[in-house]
């Protein structure tokens, strides 16, 4: 036995017990970027598993304290790439906050619009490399195919399809492309169409019932002593969606239900996220008609100078909870700057929720964790 | 005339007339040894193809196309990629054995074809036990992968070799018991006699519920014992990046990959040979013309049809379900399929005894 300090000095041989010292990643196909897992294993039973962080960290939290308030936003597309826009939204919400900027409800029913599409192309992409980790490699195209149609509206709207930088303060950067209802009205007709697709392949296969039911559970006390939120929270029986609790943009206005199971493992999490997506496509099925006509931007100054103070938003991503804080000096840059990351939290629910289990379980649990490295680094 | 009966029949003629028989056996050796070789190419690149061909319709894509038309030279191109790669070998692993364990599985693969009827009358080795070779010759792979996975000396490779070799042992007990159902229902363990005994109908289709639950237990067990999807444990890209054959590169790589896509086929001719009448046409009862008609297909084309079915079935499982737990693939075994084959043997036992097979 070995204390929690103790360093490991060399992995590459048995550990005290005999135990095999596993580097799992930087590169490896399930951790889905530069995650670093030293899994410490007894035959092909987890008895420890430490991650290391830091392969991908690019110090944005610093660079944004060299940036004006509309620089920074952009930074922040890179952080979690798969809800670009939600962090963007983040970003917004708060300089509009802090400087009591009136956002035009045109904008406000776009990126919300925006905001669920983002939450449907990240579960989509998350079914797919889930059902990959787990050794099904089909679902990921049949996800892709969905995931497409929402990249494309995506280029139309903003000319990217990842990064977006569409959302800014007191608004959007350009109004809406003109075929942007027809288009996602399309998708969701695709998108009910298509989905019992892959859900009948994935959804009822036994052999993925098995590998996930029973496997990483979590429980609702253990969910908020690691502060985990999102979807992973809501699966062990938590409320933590931010949409309900502190509604921001259009939120207030729409009829959705915070998708809650109670059972806590890695089916619960699945589960979750399906039902998600499907209240999604509800909020936008309610906006898409009913965007108001008039302005996307609201009036700005050209400098924007938060007030000295100290300020935070949180916004619920795909993944959970993200919380921005600022402490301004009245400058028209921020003098500190925290992202609290979703992904951070729920990682550090790994190892307490895969030791004793299987190396497979290992990777059910990681992969309905949904983590996005960029997010964890930052 | 131009069956593949005449073809060898002639040839063996021709050079017994020329040269003394010893040396005409020789010549008929160093010919056997080519022609198996040059199949294990073509198989190779075919099966790669196909496979690649299946997946991309199945995951509504186009798959390769760009390598000549419809992207059939793709495979030849990759092999030839494969050639001039290099052949590493890591610093701390046992070189000898590093080096001879793809030869081993390959040469396992090699041997499974002795007995394998092709066609009528056309197999290498039509040994009277020759369902007891086969089971005895395949149990010999997971030697090889041992071997590729104590060598390479990385823990990946040693964890994917450990579980290939718990599922291997433990499926070969279910493939052996499927297998036994066919022997005991004909009473010979010869090739030979195993298809003529399906002259008139194939056993799947005889009706005997035995042999039925026989060969769904023989499709899982091979599968298994293939380390294919869904009980690829051995490889789990996701978990042990490529299990078994992490370390390895260029050809010595494509010698596993190879050898696996030809255990696929061998498995699946062993399953078309005993549950789907081999090169037996299908014949239907009294309908004499149908049957008329069916004969005019040549064997070798009914024997390649059948096995190219059930190679595709496996495909279709690869791209279908998601892969098993450790633990769960030696439930499956040991608490499901086990007994299910005791229990099935037992029955058909039971039935050869009192003769109510026909």
């Amino acid at each position: 036995m070995y204390t929690e300090t103790e360093i490991i000095k060399d992995t590459t041989n048995l550990g005290p017990e005999g135990e095999l010292v596993v580097n799992m990643g930087p590169q490896h196909p399930a951790t889905h970027g530069v995650l670093h897992l030293v899994v410490t294993l007894n035959g092909e039973t987890i008895k420890k598993i430490e991650p290391h962080l830091g392969y991908i960290h690019r110090s944005i939290e610093k660079m944004c304290e060299s940036l004006t308030y509309r620089q920074f936003i952009y930074v922040t597309s890179r952080m979690d790439y798969l809800s670009s826009h939600i962090n963007n939204t983040a970003c917004a919400l708060l300089v509009e906050k802090g400087m009591q900027i009136e956002v035009p409800e045109r904008a406000k029913v776009v990126r919300t619009i925006l905001n669920e599409l983002t939450r449907i192309a990240s579960h989509e992409l998350w079914i797919g490399a889930m059902a990959m980790d787990l050794g099904a490699f089909t679902p990921f195209f049949y996800a892709f195919r969905e995931r497409e149609m929402i990249t494309d509206i995506m280029e139309d709207t903003c000319g990217a399809r990842l990064t977006m930088n569409y959302i800014v303060p007191g608004g959007l950067m350009y109004d809406i492309h003109p075929e942007f209802q027809t288009k996602v009205k399309a998708f969701i007709q695709q998108f009910k169409e298509k989905v019992t697709e892959y859900e009948d392949l994935v959804t009822g296969n036994i052999i993925f019932q098995s590998r996930t039911k029973g496997v990483g559970v979590l429980t609702a006390e253990d969910a908020i002593s690691y502060g985990c939120t999102g979807p992973v929270a809501r699966a062990s029986g938590v409320r933590c969606d931010m949409r309900k609790i502190a509604p921001y943009d259009a939120y207030d206005r729409v009829e959705f239900e915070e998708v809650i199971e109670t059972a806590g493992d890695s089916f619960a999490r699945y589960i979750v996220r399906v039902k998600e997506m499907n209240q999604s496509i509800r909020i936008i099925e309610q906006l898409i008609d009913n965007i108001p006509e008039g302005e996307f931007v609201g009036k700005t100054k050209n400098v924007l100078k938060l007030a000295k103070g100290e300020f935070y938003q949180r916004v619920e991503t795909a993944r959970g909870e993200l919380g921005v804080y600022i402490v301004s000096e009245g400058a028209t840059t921020p003098y500190r700057i925290k992202f609290r990351s979703p992904g951070f939290s729920n990682l550090s629910v790994l190892n307490h929720i895969a030791k004793g289990s299987k190396i497979g379980d290992l990777m059910a649990s990681m992969g309905t964790l949904d983590l996005v490295i960029p997010d964890i680094d930052r | 005339m131009l069956s593949l009966e005449s073809i060898t029949k002639t040839t063996q003629d021709w050079l017994l007339a020329k040269f003394d028989p010893t040396i005409a056996l020789a010549i008929e050796c160093v010919i056997i040894i080519l022609l198996c070789i040059t199949l294990f190419a073509v198989l190779g690149l075919v099966l790669v193809l196909l496979e690649r061909k299946v997946a991309a319709r199945i995951q509504i894509r186009l798959g390769p196309n760009r390598v000549g038309p419809g992207g059939i030279f793709q495979t030849a191109a990759d092999t030839l990629k494969l050639i001039m790669k290099e052949g590493l070998t890591p610093d701390k692993a046992d070189k000898f054995l590093f080096n001879l364990a793809p030869f081993v599985v390959m040469m396992v693969a090699m041997l499974l074809l002795a007995p394998i009827a092709f066609a009528k009358n056309f197999q290498i080795w039509d040994i009277n036990i020759g369902v007891l070779y086969i089971s005895s010759i395949s149990s010999l792979s997971v030697i090889g992968i041992l071997m590729a996975g104590w060598a390479s000396n990385n823990k990946y490779s040693l964890l994917g070799a450990m579980r290939s070799g718990a599922q291997i042992v433990s499926y070969e007990l279910s493939a052996g018991f499927a297998v036994l159902t066919i022997v005991v229902l004909t009473g010979s363990l010869q090739i030979s006699d195993i298809v003529a005994s399906q002259e008139n109908g194939w056993w799947l289709f005889k009706g005997h519920i035995p042999v039925m639950i026989a060969f769904v237990l023989y499709i899982i067990a091979v599968t298994a014992e293939t380390n294919r999807a869904p009980f690829d444990l051995a490889e789990a890209e996701s978990e042990l990046t490529a299990g078994f054959h992490t370390e390895y590169s260029g050809m010595k790589f494509a010698l596993f990959f190879l050898a696996e896509y030809i255990n696929i086929f061998i498995v699946c001719a062993i399953g078309a040979t005993l549950f789907l009448g081999g090169w037996m046409p299908l014949h239907i009862g009294h309908w004499e013309s149908f049957n008329h008609v069916m004969d005019y297909i040549p064997s070798s084309i009914w024997f390649m049809g059948k096995t190219f079915f059930l190679i595709f079935v496996i495909m279709w499982f690869r791209w279908t379900f998601p892969r098993l737990r450790v633990d769960q693939l030696l439930n499956l075994e040991w608490k499901y399929l086990l007994p299910i084959s005791l229990f099935n043997l037992l029955l058909v036992t039971v039935i050869a005894i009192m003769g109510w097979h026909f």
